[in-house]
């Protein structure tokens, strides 16, 4: 068995500090267009404190209402992100992954690409799960490359879904599934 | 207007969260200074205590979280992250793409540079394009002529007087309300 | 001293238990036209648990948050609408109000003009306010006809203030100042 579940090659995933990453969330938010890349809702200011309370309520639920990772460079233990996922949809074993990779340097750099696989592996090697989802806008071609190379495939698109900067965009659906996984991945190694 | 833009910072200013810790005791001082108060707001001018300030940021985001018809930021100066003042779009009405605009700069020492015009220029774009309304309201009292001067010259227009609406200095004064359409914001940013 | 303050030609004004209001509300909410022309926000369903939920609500309040009524018809007593004088400024003497006659069948009859002769009258004798103020949307002509004739006047109109059925529509602006009803009161 591979109990490396949690590094890859670029970066392993870590615990959530509620205190650093409130920190972090609330930096990473300021950056309009990381979030505007991240999230449908309109992008906004977040103090540290009311970050923290959010965090420290999810954290406290059981089970938990979303698995969260703090993504952490393996060179330099950095923190560069948040990768997760949404309470299982259980009995349907299926679930929706985010990612959000707030220090701009490390974009195009492979370390979204690596952390993906880390959660695939974790969804499908020690959560059993059948599928995984995701949501991604169409203005983001950086990280549907990302999702495409980490085996996901276009589901569909709602069109016009998003408003922002004066026109509308698609909100592009992608899945994979286990078979799909398995292919070209193995239990055993990373 | 693309989407790449950062809608939160400009040459000077940058508008952020609340920092419960350090703001209450600057905006308190705020409170102290009457004319900033009678610029800003129309209830009667009355100093706060920073832990009466705290409760009340606490109350706010509360209060945004829930209603979800409210933004709210603070601005601080880019060159030293100091508090410069507050910016808030409230009463929105999804259904009608409205909202009501309002901004301050509490210490007079800052005010006349430039800090409440590049901020109201972030607010607008972030209105416009990130929240997507179609008009902007802003009510200014007649006294208020620094505030009608930079509203008028990012081209707000006056559109309403309600006359002898308040009572200061034992005058009567009106309360002007201003107004601005998305297209008409978006025919200036063209050029 | 001129006591007349609650009553009026064709109305008068109450304070009903809040079964009796919530009743009378639920029933006006679900009249979409009333509603349209009342307010902003979107048409909702409550139930009338709800809304006497709403009103105890404020009853509750140490200082309400204005000064509201109950209008009752005088022939036949019955229960037609409200108003109310809100975000009334101690410092400047002005409020804003609201009116609303929840009964189609008193329409265009003169109930609604008569109950704000007696809201201005409440307002100006007995809050001694400077000025009353109001927002009425521009596709509401009968309404604005009525605030006319009560004395009130145009004061500007934010232009694309609504959107329904498709249409936008401007809101209009009407004040009237105590010097003004002054002249005006017979």
């Amino acid at each position: 068995m591979n109990n490396d579940l949690f590094q890859d090659k670029l970066v392993h995933l870590k615990a959530v500090d509620t205190q650093v990453m409130a920190e972090a969330f609330s930096r990473w938010a300021q950056d309009s267009e990381y979030w505007r890349l991240l999230a449908s809702d309109p992008s906004h200011s977040f103090s540290v404190k009311s970050t923290k309370e959010w965090l420290e309520k999810e954290q406290s639920k059981d089970p938990p209402g979303f698995y969260m990772f703090a993504i952490h460079t393996l060179d330099d233990d950095k923190l560069i992100g948040e990768i997760g996922l949404d309470a299982v949809e259980l009995p349907h074993m299926e679930t929706f992954v985010g990612i959000g990779l707030g220090e701009r340097e490390t974009w195009g750099k492979g370390f979204g690409t690596d952390a993906m696989r880390i959660i695939l592996r974790y969804a499908f090697s020690e959560l059993n799960l059948h599928r995984v989802s995701l949501t991604v806008f169409e203005y983001n071609p950086r990280a549907i490359q990302s999702y495409i190379k980490a085996g996901f495939v276009e589901e569909g698109r709602v069109r016009g879904f998003l408003h922002r900067a004066g026109r509308r965009y698609d909100l592009i659906f992608m899945g994979i599934l286990r078979e799909e996984w398995e292919k070209i991945h193995d239990y055993n190694s990373s | 207007m693309d989407i790449h833009k950062q809608l939160f910072v400009g040459p000077s200013v940058c508008l952020g969260p609340i920092d419960h810790e350090k703001d209450p005791p600057i905006m308190s001082q705020w409170t102290h200074d009457p004319e900033y108060l009678r610029l800003v707001d129309i209830k009667p001018a009355y100093p706060i205590s920073a832990g009466q300030i705290k409760k009340k940021l606490e109350a706010l985001e509360k209060e945004i979280e829930e209603s979800k018809n409210l933004y709210y930021f603070t601005i601080r100066s880019k060159e030293d992250d100091r508090l410069l003042g507050f910016a808030t779009i409230r009463w929105i009405e999804w259904t009608h793409g409205t909202g009501w605009i309002r901004l301050g700069i509490g210490n007079s020492q800052d005010w006349h540079k430039g800090y409440g015009s590049e901020t109201l220029g972030l607010l607008l774009e972030y209105a416009f394009s990130e929240l997507n309304l179609y008009r902007l309201g802003a009510e200014i009292p007649e006294y208020n002529l620094g505030a009608l001067r930079l509203f008028e010259k990012v081209g707000f227009t006056q559109e309403v007087c309600r006359r002898q609406a308040l009572n200061r200095d034992g005058r009567r004064w009106d309360a002007l309300i201003y107004g601005l359409l998305r297209l008409e914001w978006e025919a200036q940013h063209e050029k | 001293m001129k006591n007349d303050l609650f009553h009026g030609d064709l109305v008068y004004l109450t304070a009903e238990e809040s079964d009796t209001q919530a009743a009378a509300f639920s029933r006006w909410f679900r009249d979409t036209e009333y509603m349209r022309l009342l307010a902003v926000s979107p048409r909702v369903t409550w139930s009338t648990k709800k809304v006497k939920e709403w009103i105890e609500k404020d009853y509750e309040k140490d200082r309400p948050e204005g000064y509201f009524f109950n209008i009752r018809a005088k022939e036949g007593d019955k229960l037609i609408g409200f108003f109310g004088l809100w975000d009334v400024e101690a410092n400047h003497a002005d409020t804003i109000i609201s009116i609303g006659i929840g009964e189609p069948d008193y329409w265009g009859k003169g109930f609604g003009t008569d109950a704000m002769r007696l809201l201005l009258r409440y307002a100006f004798v007995e809050l001694n306010l400077h000025r009353v103020s109001l927002f009425v949307f521009a596709y509401n002509t009968r309404a604005i006809q009525s605030y006319y004739k009560t004395g009130f006047k145009l004061e500007g109109r934010m232009r694309a203030a609504m959107l329904r059925g498709g249409k936008r529509d401007d809101i209009v602006a009407m004040g009237i100042l105590r010097e003004e009803w002054e002249k005006n009161v017979i």
